[in-house]
This record gives structure tokens, C-alpha cells and sequence, in this order.
């Protein structure tokens, strides 16, 4: 049985971490604990969750940016926005129909995880729109970082240390984001029928034109998918986006003639695409998330689907490869295998614990790099109490 | 002159000539400055007014030797502090006396461009200008441009975390880059993130960037390229109150249009500019502000139209397009060249601090008295679209006092910011200028989990030591 601890105050939460930290009791840090399928399984007796940790604390729509107590609810920070005709740009994913949990996503949790949509092209990640933080740390201290103006570089910058912790390094009481304007419209170039390769090419070329598209992917065949479909977003003012359209379509002519998808049917595919849906119903497989140089995307997923079968796709113009292979220690190691080849770095999204307490969920650091993150990870929480081992063993 | 530096190190000072031959060993005569003369080029940076003359400095031709040359540092206890081309304007690179100064000027090459894969590796001694010079023939460019472009380069520009009048759109440094290879202390050379987006683990190259010099010396930097828009163009609208002009900021961006700069200059800085660059800035308005958006022809048109639009609301006293290139480029020559103009009339000193952008009337009020009761004069540039100040405070150097006095109306200003909700700088860094103004932003504990974090990589402060975190109360992490 786990105790639940669920403070509603910042004074409150350093309290209970000092405790914690006096029995040496290790506590699993959550939000809305829809993203506990991710990362390796923690050992803890007691939880501790911000998610009562609520409520906006500063919303400036001329200034662009939101703070909000970290346990708000996702959905709530997105509703004061678009009330506005804001958002936050980087297209916080939803996973909950990709990990089989419930809950409600926290901002909190969108912090700790710098997890991205398909914008983070265009727009940036998480951790660029996150200025602020306020958390307490493995001393029961509560530190602030950043702030809430977006030009600020004053001291280190412990918010992108902050961001993509999973809640390693503390428990974040309050996030502050930058967000951006709703666009009047955004529309979507649909082309059929490329293969990988071609694929990437013409979405390296739609991103490398002034168009300033926000969003380039490709699922190849598969189930849903009787042809391969390759996906470019354009969002602005109607005229503009008219425009750009018209002007990608002569620049990619040579791979065929799109289709137009308006913005309603646009907008959920796109959400598909963020979520990981296109490989959903593959309920025994792991799934996993590749972050490569767009150019290599198509080899390095190759590279895999050569070795073990499966089903993937690309976001992020190739640069993001999403793919589900078995569920075993040798799909494992083809991915890794992979990425040392072809660069960059894969993270397992979903799997059994049984496979994520055997195997390095997220990519493994080379020896210098691992020894600063565990020295770091010391610097926060000497005593190993948040979340011990959820990135790395020790970390 | 009121910021103090750390004793020097008698014991490393008694050992210069053994230090000194110990780097010859390292690295040959061309690249190892030591004659008085000559190192008198590096004693300070844009912060003409403190001077520290290094023990030696070194310019090293590789990766490699500067590792050589932090281990050597390292293993005697050298301390050592980094060096782009010395535009700081914070004192970020001036040196100590019982200092080696790591140069990387000699470390200028581009080393590949990708334009399919929308990126470029150079090596961290180029000057920002010419990395998007490097790729300007594939119509791409790097995007973050501080206004000294032509001579900073990219390694001070991450240490610094450096912005520019287009980071409204494009955003800062940090933003823009996507790995690094970078020294430790000890010689070692890592790696952090690459061609590809986001890193496994902790967020290292957001940590390094803006660490000024003090967590290793960055050799090589992997930097996202753009393609460049068809076209820009910049309007100016001035207004007859510090109020209207913030208000109709608020209005566009409530609008939801993000203009690619949307800068800010107050009476006095209008009438430097213009003697200066003659870009027709209009001289009767008590603040003026430029607005460039991009895109096609049509589609600046449209935007135009829009901010137009949404600025006639303001009764603004005069409203202009640029109607040509050169109309445009004037503009620009004339806001760029702000610093430089001013440092035509006045000796000055360039405040950097951010503020949320609806206290901006306050702020300039604020300030307004503040260096007046000094007795002194100030104009005010600054990037409105993100709040982030840049008051000019002018003083006369020959006179006895006045520097201090521009000093302290600096640092009142700087803490008006703070108070006000915002920061000590939005993109010129910490630096000594700052250093002791720490714990107005930060408590202790809020530093002292910075200073553990900066423990990590250099227990033993070697690293640009003088600098960023107050010289009392460092042990207390
Ligand atoms: C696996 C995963 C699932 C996601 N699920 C959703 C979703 O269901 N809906 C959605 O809209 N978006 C989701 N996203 C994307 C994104 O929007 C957020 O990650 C999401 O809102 C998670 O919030 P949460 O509170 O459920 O996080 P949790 O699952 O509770 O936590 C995620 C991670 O963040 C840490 N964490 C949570 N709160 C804090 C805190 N206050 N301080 C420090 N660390 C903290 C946890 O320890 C954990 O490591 C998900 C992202 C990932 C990676
Ligand atoms: C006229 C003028 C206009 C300016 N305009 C702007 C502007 O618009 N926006 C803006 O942001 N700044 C501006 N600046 C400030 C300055 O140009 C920037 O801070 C710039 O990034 C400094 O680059 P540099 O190469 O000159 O670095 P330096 O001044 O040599 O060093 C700056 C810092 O970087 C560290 N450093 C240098 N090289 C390395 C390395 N290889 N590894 C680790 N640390 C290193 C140094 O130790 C020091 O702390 C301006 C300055 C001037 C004089």
C-alpha cells in the first residue's frame, strides 16, 4: 500500500520533502499521473503529487505569457488561452490513448516531461516556452528560477534543467510559459503515395522554403493507411495561408498533386500524429520515440524495420521517427543500435515494466555526460528520495 | 569604479614564467601572447572602464588544445577565462591577473552546412555575421542578431544566451541552438546535443548557455539555420506619450501579431540616432517605434495594413512605411547603431534589464527620475515586443564622481526592474556589472542551488571566477 501525499501549498510540500528526506523515504513524484507508463518503473512507498497545486497565477494575453500553480490542469491553462486566442505553441501531446492511463495531464507534468507536438519545428520545444519555475528541492528548499519575462539570463538557467527532469530534481510548485496567438487558419498539403525517402525530401524542402510551415510528417502504409501520406501544415491570416499554399504546391510539384485538408480535418490529424495514434492499436508492441537528424529518418528507421517487424512514422520532418517494435530485449537493442549509427537518440515510450526496469529507457549517456547528470541530480536531491531511477539508474 | 575584483593568487602571480612555459610546450609562439604590449589588447571588453591585465593568453588552433591547455590550467591551479571577440558589455571577459585568458579567435571555420537537414557545425570563434554570411548563397541565415553581429562571435553569443531585435519571431540564443562541443575544466571534451532536436537526460546545452564562460570553453557549435523570408519591411510610428506607444504594443500583440521587431526609442535616443544615421526618424514624437513584419510583397502589405490599422487608434503623430531597400536599411542603421551614436555625444553606460512589457510607462517614468536625481541624462532603446530595457545613462568621464553616479542610477535602475516583476538582464548577462546585484533577484537559497549546480562542473572556481555570483557568501552551497 503507498501513501498519498497531496499538500496544497508550497510551505507545505517542503515540509513533507523534509521529512521524506529525514526518514530517507523515497517518494514518485506525479502530476495527474498520466504519463506513469513512461520512463523506468519507480520504487517508492509514498507518492507525492502537485496536483492540488492549483490554480492560474498571472495571465497576460498582451504580454504572452501564463503561470499557473503546477498541479492545473492542462486543459484548464488551455482554455483560459484559446479564450484569448492564445496557446501554448509546442502542442503539449496527449498520450493517456497511448499508455492506457487516466488521470488529468498537470502542467506541471507538461514541465517535468518537455514532451513536444509536431510545432516544435516552428515554435520550439516545452522548454523553449518555459521562462519560470518555483520548486522545492531535495533539501525541502524552495527555489525559484527564471521568471516571468521571456528575455532573462540572469544567473544559470535552471529552468531548462527543470524541464524534461521527470521530476528527478523536485517537486515544481509553479510553471510559467510563453505562449503564442491562435493563427486565423491553418490548412494542410496532404500527398500520397511517396515512399520514405522522396518523403523526407519534399518535406525538407517545404521546410527549408520561406513558408514557415508548422508541421511535416509521413506515415507510410500500414494499418489505416491503405496509401502513405505525407503531411505539411501551413497556419497564419487566410490571405497568407492561400498564398503559401499555392506557392508550395509549384515547389513540390514534382512530387504529385496534394490534397487540401481545411483546418477541421487538418487539426485532428495532426493531433493523431502528436499522440502517437497511428501505432495505437499495436497493443503488444513497445513503442518508442527517435529524435534523428531529419536526413537520416528514413535510414535509421530502415535500419530497424530490416531486423524486426513493426510499424513507424515520421514527425518533425524526418526528424522524429516514432516507431513499435516486439516488446523484447532484442527490438531493444536493434533501436539502440540504430541510433549509434545513424545519431540521435530514442526514448522507450511504452512498454511492460518487465522490459522498462531491464533496459535503458532513455537513450544512455556517454561516461562524462552520465557523471555530471548524476552529480547533478546529487546537487538537487542529495539523498535520492524523487523519483529515484525513473531516467537512469541513480538518476 | 565601485565593483571589486578577488585578490589575486601571489602564488600563481610568483609562477608566471613557469606557467608561461608550460603553455609553450602546448602551443607554438604565434598562439601563446605574453609581451605586456600585446596583452594589453585583451585587458577588458565593451566595459571599457575596468581593466585587468592576464597573466598570458592563449589562442588556441584546435579542440584539442584548448583541452591541452585546461588540463594544463587545471592541473596548476591556473585560472582561466574565456574569450570571444570582448563586446561584452557586462564584463564577462575581462581577465584576472592571475588568469590565463582562452581565446578562440583563431578558432573561425565553418565546418559543414546542411541545408536539407536546416543546419550548420562551425567552429565557436566565427562572428555571428558570418555564419548567416556563410549560408546566405542558399538564401538561409542564423537568426539571433545582437546588434554588434559583425564582431561578437557564437561562443560569446552562448555564453551569453545573447538576443537581438529580431528574437520577438525568432527567438534568443539558447533557441537556436542545437549542440555544442565544449571543455570541462579538467581537459575533458564532451559532446552535448547535435544535428537533431531535444537531448536524452538533462537539458546540458540549455544549462550551458548563458553560464559566461564559467562551466568549460565551447570549441564547436551546431546552430539551426532558416530560410530567409521573401521579404521585410519596418514602419515607424511615433507617438506623443511613453503611454500610447506602450499601449498600441499591447494592442498589436493582442491582436495576435507577432511583427518579427517591434523596437522602442524614447525622445533622446530618436535625436542621436538621426544625427547619426540619418534615417528620417521623426523629431517632434516623445517615442517612436519600429515594426517590421515579413512575407511576400501582398503579405506585408496585408500585415501592414493591419498594424496600421490597429495604430490609428492611437492617434499617432507620424506613421511611416518604408518604401525602398534603402529606406529599410536606414532604419535599421539608425536603431543598430544606437550605442555607437550615443557614444558619439556622452560617455554612457548601457543598462540591460527586463520588465513585463504593461509596466513599461512606470518604468520609463521611473527612470526618468532616477537619473535625474543624479543629474544626469539617459535615452531609452529597447526590444518592446519582450520588455527587455536598454537605457543609455550618460555621464561625463572627465568629471570627477559622474561615473559613479551613472554606476548607481544603473543599478537603481536595474533594481526598479526586479521590482517590477522582471529581471537584471535580458540578454547582456550578469558579468561583474551585475554581480553584486544577484540578491535583489534571487534569495539565498534560490543561489545557492545555482552555485551547486556551477559546483558540478568547477569545484574549484577556476573557471571566470570574478564573475556572475556574488564574491561573498559562494561557500554557503
Ligand atoms: C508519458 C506521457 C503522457 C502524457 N500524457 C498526457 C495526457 O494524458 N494528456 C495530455 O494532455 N498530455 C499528456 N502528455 C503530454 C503533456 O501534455 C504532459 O506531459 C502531461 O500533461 C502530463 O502531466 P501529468 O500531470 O499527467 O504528468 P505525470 O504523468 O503525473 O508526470 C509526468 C512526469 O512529470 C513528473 N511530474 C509531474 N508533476 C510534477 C511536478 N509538479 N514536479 C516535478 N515533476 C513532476 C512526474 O514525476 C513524471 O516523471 C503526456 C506526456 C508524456 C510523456
Ligand atoms: C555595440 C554593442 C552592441 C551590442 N548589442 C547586443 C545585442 O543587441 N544583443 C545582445 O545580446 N548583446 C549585445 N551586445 C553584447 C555582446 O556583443 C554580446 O554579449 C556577445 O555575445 C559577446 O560576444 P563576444 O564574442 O564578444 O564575447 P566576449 O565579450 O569575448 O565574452 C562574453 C562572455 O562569453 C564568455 N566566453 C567567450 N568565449 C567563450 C567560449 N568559447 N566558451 C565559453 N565561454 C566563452 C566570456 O568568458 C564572457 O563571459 C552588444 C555589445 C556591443 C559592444
Amino acid at each position: 500500500m503507498t501513501s498519498m501525499h497531496e499538500p496544497a501549498s508550497e510551505e507545505a510540500v517542503a515540509e513533507i520533502v523534509a521529512t521524506a528526506r529525514a526518514d530517507r523515504m523515497p517518494l514518485c513524484l506525479a502530476g495527474g499521473d498520466t504519463k506513469a507508463g513512461i520512463g523506468r518503473p519507480v520504487q517508492a512507498a509514498a507518492t507525492l503529487t502537485s496536483r492540488k497545486l492549483k490554480g492560474i497565477t498571472l495571465y497576460e494575453p498582451a504580454e504572452l505569457v501564463i503561470g499557473a500553480k503546477a498541479g492545473t490542469p492542462l486543459a484548464e491553462i488551455e482554455a483560459a488561452l484559446a479564450e484569448k486566442g492564445q496557446r501554448l505553441a509546442f502542442e503539449p501531446p496527449d498520450y493517456r490513448a497511448l499508455l492506457g492511463t487516466e488521470g488529468e495531464p498537470t502542467i506541471g507534468g507538461v514541465a517535468a516531461a518537455n514532451l513536444s507536438g509536431p510545432r516544435r519545428i516552428m515554435a520550439g520545444a516545452a522548454r523553449d516556452a518555459l521562462i519560470g519555475v518555483r520548486f522545492v528541492n531535495g533539501h525541502g528548499e524552495i527555489v525559484k528560477n527564471g521568471g516571468r519575462v521571456m528575455k532573462n539570463v540572469t544567473g544559470l538557467d535552471l529552468v531548462k534543467l527543470m524541464g524534461g527532469s521527470w521530476g528527478t530534481l523536485g517537486l515544481l510548485t509553479e510553471v510559467i510559459f510563453k505562449v503564442l496567438p491562435i493563427p486565423e487558419t491553418s490548412t494542410t498539403l496532404l500527398y500520397s503515395g511517396l515512399d520514405d525517402e522522396r518523403a523526407v525530401a519534399a518535406l525538407s524542402e517545404a521546410l527549408g522554403s520561406p513558408f514557415e510551415v508548422t508541421g511535416a510528417a509521413h506515415v507510410p502504409v500500414g494499418e489505416g493507411y491503405q496509401t502513405a501520406q505525407t503531411l505539411i501544415r501551413i497556419e497564419g491570416f487566410e490571405s497568407s495561408v492561400d498564398y503559401r499554399l499555392g506557392e508550395l504546391r509549384e515547389a513540390l510539384a514534382d512530387y504529385g498533386d496534394p490534397a487540401v485538408l481545411a483546418h477541421e480535418s487538418g487539426d485532428s490529424l495532426w493531433r493523431g500524429l502528436r499522440d502517437g495514434a497511428p501505432l495505437i492499436a499495436l497493443a503488444d508492441h513497445a513503442i518508442w520515440r527517435i529524435s534523428t537528424r531529419p536526413g537520416a529518418g528514413p535510414a535509421l528507421a530502415a535500419a530497424i524495420r530490416s531486423k524486426v517487424q513493426g510499424r513507424h512514422y515520421f514527425d518533425w520532418g524526418g526528424g522524429l521517427i516514432w516507431i513499435a517494435t516486439p516488446a523484447d530485449d532484442a527490438a531493444a537493442a536493434h533501436v539502440r543500435a540504430a541510433t549509434r549509427t545513424h545519431g540521435g537518440h530514442a526514448t522507450l515510450m511504452r512498454a511492460p515494466p518487465e522490459l522498462r526496469a531491464a533496459i535503458d529507457v532513455f537513450e544512455p549517456l556517454p561516461e562524462p555526460l552520465m557523471r555530471i547528470s548524476r552529480e547533478i541530480k546529487n546537487r538537487f536531491d542529495p539523498d535520492g528520495i524523487f523519483n529515484p531511477g525513473r531516467m537512469y539508474a541513480g538518476i | 569604479m565601485s565593483i571589486a575584483f578577488p585578490t589575486p593568487d601571489a602564488g600563481i602571480l610568483a609562477r608566471r614564467d613557469e606557467i608561461i612555459a608550460g603553455l609553450a610546450q602546448i602551443l607554438p609562439p604565434d598562439c601563446l601572447i605574453t609581451s605586456e604590449d600585446e596583452r594589453r589588447a585583451y585587458d577588458t571588453d565593451a566595459l571599457t572602464s575596468y581593466r585587468k591585465m592576464p597573466l598570458a593568453v592563449a589562442l588556441p588552433r584546435s579542440t584539442q588544445e584548448v583541452s591541452d591547455v585546461m588540463r594544463y590550467c587545471h592541473e596548476n591551479g591556473v585560472k582561466v577565462v574565456a574569450r570571444g571577440a570582448g563586446t561584452s558589455l557586462a564584463g564577462g571577459a575581462i581577465p584576472q591577473e592571475d588568469a590565463v585568458v582562452i581565446g578562440v579567435a583563431k578558432l573561425a571555420d565553418v565546418i559543414e552546412m546542411n541545408f536539407a537537414d536546416r543546419y550548420a557545425r562551425v567552429q565557436s570563434g566565427i562572428t555571428n555575421l558570418a555564419i548567416s554570411g556563410a549560408v546566405a548563397h542558399e538564401s538561409f541565415f542564423y537568426a539571433p542578431d545582437p546588434s554588434s553581429q559583425l564582431a561578437c562571435t557564437i561562443a560569446g553569443n552562448i555564453a551569453m544566451n545573447s538576443g537581438g531585435a529580431h528574437c520577438l519571431k525568432y527567438g534568443v540564443t539558447t533557441n537556436n541552438l542545437l549542440g555544442v562541443t565544449m571543455v570541462l575544466v579538467d581537459g575533458t571534451i564532451v559532446e552535448l546535443g547535435g544535428a537533431h532536436l531535444d537531448a536524452p537526460g538533462y537539458d546540458l546545452l540549455g544549462l550551458i548557455t548563458g553560464s559566461e564562460g564559467q562551466l568549460g570553453i565551447v570549441t564547436e557549435a551546431t546552430v539551426r539555420i532558416l530560410r530567409q523570408a521573401e521579404g521585410a519591411r519596418p514602419a515607424l510610428i511615433g507617438f506623443d506619450s511613453a503611454e500610447t506607444a506602450g499601449a498600441c504594443v499591447a494592442a498589436i500583440i493582442g491582436a495576435g501579431i507577432i511583427p518579427v521587431a517591434l523596437e522602442y526609442m524614447d525622445r533622446p535616443a530618436i535625436q542621436v540616432c538621426e544625427a547619426f544615421a540619418k534615417a528620417g526618424y521623426p523629431l517632434d514624437v516623445e517615442a517612436m517605434l519600429i515594426v517590421e513584419v515579413e512575407g511576400s510583397d501582398e503579405e506585408i502589405e496585408d500585415q501592414l495594413g493591419r498594424i496600421v490599422a490597429i495604430a490609428e487608434d492611437f492617434s499617432p503623430q507620424t506613421l511611416r512605411v518604408a518604401q525602398s531597400e534603402a529606406e529599410s536599411a536606414a532604419i535599421w542603421k539608425g536603431r543598430k547603431s544606437a550605442f555607437g551614436a550615443t557614444g558619439r555625444i556622452a560617455d554612457y553606460i548601457c543598462m540591460d534589464g527586463t520588465i513585463p512589457t504593461g509596466q513599461l510607462p512606470h518604468v520609463l517614468k521611473r527612470i526618468d527620475e532616477i537619473v535625474k536625481s543624479y543629474g544626469l541624462g539617459v535615452a531609452n532603446v529597447f526590444h518592446a515586443g519582450d520588455g527587455n530595457l536598454h537605457p543609455l545613462v550618460m555621464f561625463d568621464a572627465a568629471k570627477p564622481g559622474d561615473m559613479q553616479k551613472a554606476e548607481d542610477a544603473g543599478s537603481d535602475i536595474l533594481k526598479l526592474c526586479v521590482e517590477v516583476g522582471g529581471c537584471l538582464t535580458g540578454e547582456h548577462g550578469v558579468g561583474i556589472e551585475k554581480r553584486d546585484l544577484m540578491t535583489y533577484q534571487y534569495n539565498k537559497q534560490d543561489l545557492a542551488q545555482q552555485l551547486r549546480v556551477r559546483g558540478v562542473f568547477d569545484p574549484g572556481w577556476l573557471l571566470n571566477s570574478a564573475k556572475v555570483f556574488p564574491l561573498e557568501g559562494r561557500d554557503a552551497a
